[in-house]
């Protein structure tokens, strides 16, 4: 009883608290716009261990946060030998490659009208197909190991970002285009000067989707065939093996890296694209 | 239409390089098929065939080149061979008076199809559930809208296993449910932005004179909200419904399922049959494709019937 009269008492402090900051006169102050969703989540902890504690829940179904916690604790090197080979390996050597060619090739065919006209298209068309089947025949072509998860990485990563590219780079206006050429620019300086940048939101948005998709694709992959070690082997062997507990740790795990990755990215977006209304701050 | 002429090309250009990627990925299985049958094949032994480069070997016999385009079952199949697996699921089964039987494809695009608007729509209620929310309260936008980002930078396929172990271990019939669960997790995060932004897209003096009239905020939102995020509401839900397929998809993929298009993916790999994975996959992309586009087509039409111009 005391488990679950806490977590709810926590709750509705928590909840009042956050109203409270929400409608201060300070709701726009830094503290109070990263307090309020930590806060939050914290809140959502509290009611998790509260319920799983009260009605005892099976360790089998859910764990509570704190026996998580213990396990990742006691864990670590495992689950850094599974960071290593499935995101350091596999997503972000795929991650690299996919996002690289994307990029070359929305260059080159951004010179002629009539391939992007044909290309886009069917980018964005496969960019919505569910890619993540192709993983078993990449497996079977590229062996157990990271280079098979590199691959299904490349391929899940490209058309998003071929698309977001090519689209970033018909952005330029052409008033602004014709003013390069009123300096008589070169086709190489309009685009390192003026078109890149003005493509630069359109990338960094392409890069934000395919940071989600490579850690999707280099764990599903691993489903299919792995060596014995990797996140998406430990969690279906986890599964399978009924230490949930360990389940639970390698999902924060890819929960943490992927939204440190997002939150790289949105810096260097930050830092890059400092010009786009988007990126303004309020006052 | 104008695009028409350019998509045609490109299309033939991916049909072109396909088939010209089949020869060199076929070639070792068919080398070893030819030496099975007593042809003379230029380096013997399949482990050496193994560490000579596909280029070498097709250059050195140029006339088993040809088999690599008639395997049983292709490293690589060709896309005539994809074209007719796909056929032989599903057509042929209609016209042996059998459209629903469990070897076909029919049946399990079926079983997807159900999980993922299951799915999508419960995504779509939490989606727009959540928006409303976030426009009238700013408390739920402070504190729910990071959530809702980090939520989408988790890779749900992470959790699939689980919830599907979880569930059935609380005593819920079938798969459905957790695949649904994994698909609406995947789409309401579209839905919850562009219905965000959708609901604030009034501008001030359109609200202004609502509150002149002393319309209720209800009528408001109504009114003059609901009506103009319907264009926004489109535009993520066609986002939402392929992200939905690719969770049912997902969440058919570990863990053994059955029956669904992700299950006929899984089966073809255990059992070595290239061709089924293949038809499965592309019946996968039609399916992802004719939603996609039927959800275009209700986004014309009820814009039309709306007075908005598309």
């Amino acid at each position: 009883m005391n488990w679950l009269v806490f977590a709810i008492l926590f709750w509705l402090c928590a909840w009042a608290a956050n109203v409270a900051m929400a409608r201060s006169r300070w709701h726009d102050a830094r503290v109070v716009r990263i307090v309020v969703p930590v806060l939050f989540g914290v809140t959502i902890l509290v009611l998790w261990e509260g319920l799983v504690r009260h009605f005892e829940v099976s360790a089998i179904i859910l764990p509570p946060p704190t026996a998580i916690a213990a396990r990742f604790a006691a864990e670590t090197q495992v689950l850094w030998e599974d960071f290593v080979q499935t995101v350091l390996k596999g997503a972000l050597s795929g991650y690299l490659m996919g996002c690289a060619a994307a990029f070359i090739v929305a260059i080159a065919i951004d010179r002629s009208r009539f391939l992007t006209r044909g290309l886009l298209p069917i980018g964005n068309f496969v960019a919505a197909l569910p890619i993540i089947g192709i993983a078993p025949i990449l497996v079977s072509w590229f062996g157990f190991d990271w280079q098979s998860k590199a691959a299904v990485v490349v391929v899940m990563v490209f058309f998003p970002m071929l698309v977001n590219t090519v689209q970033g780079l018909t952005e330029a206006s052409a008033m602004q285009r014709d003013l390069m050429r009123t300096y008589a620019a070169g086709y190489w300086q309009t685009l390192l000067k003026l078109r890149l940048p003005a493509a630069m939101p359109f990338i960094f948005n392409g890069l934000k989707i395919a940071t989600t998709l490579a850690l999707i694709g280099a764990i599903v992959a691993e489903y299919f065939g792995s060596p014995t070690r990797g996140m998406g082997f430990r969690i279906s062997t986890g599964v399978g093996s009924l230490s949930i507990d360990l389940v639970w740790a390698e999902i924060a795990v890819a929960a943490l890296t992927g939204s440190v990755v997002y939150g790289v990215v949105s810096l260097a977006e930050r830092a890059v694209t400092f010009w786009h209304p988007s990126q303004r701050t309020r006052n | 239409m104008r695009n028409l002429l350019p998509i045609l090309a490109v299309l033939a250009a991916i049909v072109a390089l396909w088939y010209a990627a089949v020869a060199p990925m076929n070639i070792w299985q068919a080398l070893d098929q030819a030496e099975r049958e007593g042809v003379a094949v230029t380096p013997e032994g399949a482990r050496t065939r193994s560490e000579t480069s596909p280029f070498t070997l097709m250059l050195e016999n140029p006339s088993q080149i040809s088999r690599g385009y008639a395997l049983d079952r292709p490293r690589l199949p060709t896309p005539v061979q994809v074209a007719e697996e796909l056929w032989s699921s599903t057509g042929e089964m209609i016209q042996r008076g059998r459209p629903m039987s469990k070897r076909g494809l029919i049946y399990h695009g079926w079983i997807t199809l159900q999980s993922t608007l299951a799915g999508f729509a419960l995504g779509t209620a939490l989606g727009i559930l959540g928006a409303v929310a976030i426009v009238y309260s700013r408390t739920m936008e402070m504190s729910l809208m990071p959530w809702a980002i980090i939520s989408q930078t988790i890779p749900i396929v992470a959790l699939a296993p689980m919830i599907i172990v979880v569930s059935s271990q609380l005593g819920v019939e079938g798969r459905g449910l957790p695949k649904a669960i994994i698909s609406a997790y995947l789409c309401y995060f579209p839905v919850l932005v562009g219905m965000t932004k959708g609901l604030r897209s009034p501008t001030r003096e359109q609200l202004d004179l609502l509150r002149t009239y002393n319309a209720p905020g209800f009528a408001s939102f109504l009114k003059l909200r609901l009506p103009s995020s319907v264009p926004y509401l489109f535009t993520s839900l066609k986002i939402g419904i392929a992200a939905a397929l690719v969770g049912t998809i997902v969440g058919e993929l570990p863990t053994g399922a059955i029956s669904g298009l992700g299950a006929r993916i899984l089966i073809g790999d255990q059992f070595g049959t290239p061709l089924a994975i293949w038809a499965a996959l592309f019946a996968a992309a039609i399916l992802a494709g004719v939603l996609v586009t039927l959800l275009g087509w209700l986004q014309t039409l009820t814009l039309r019937r709306m007075g908005m111009h598309t």
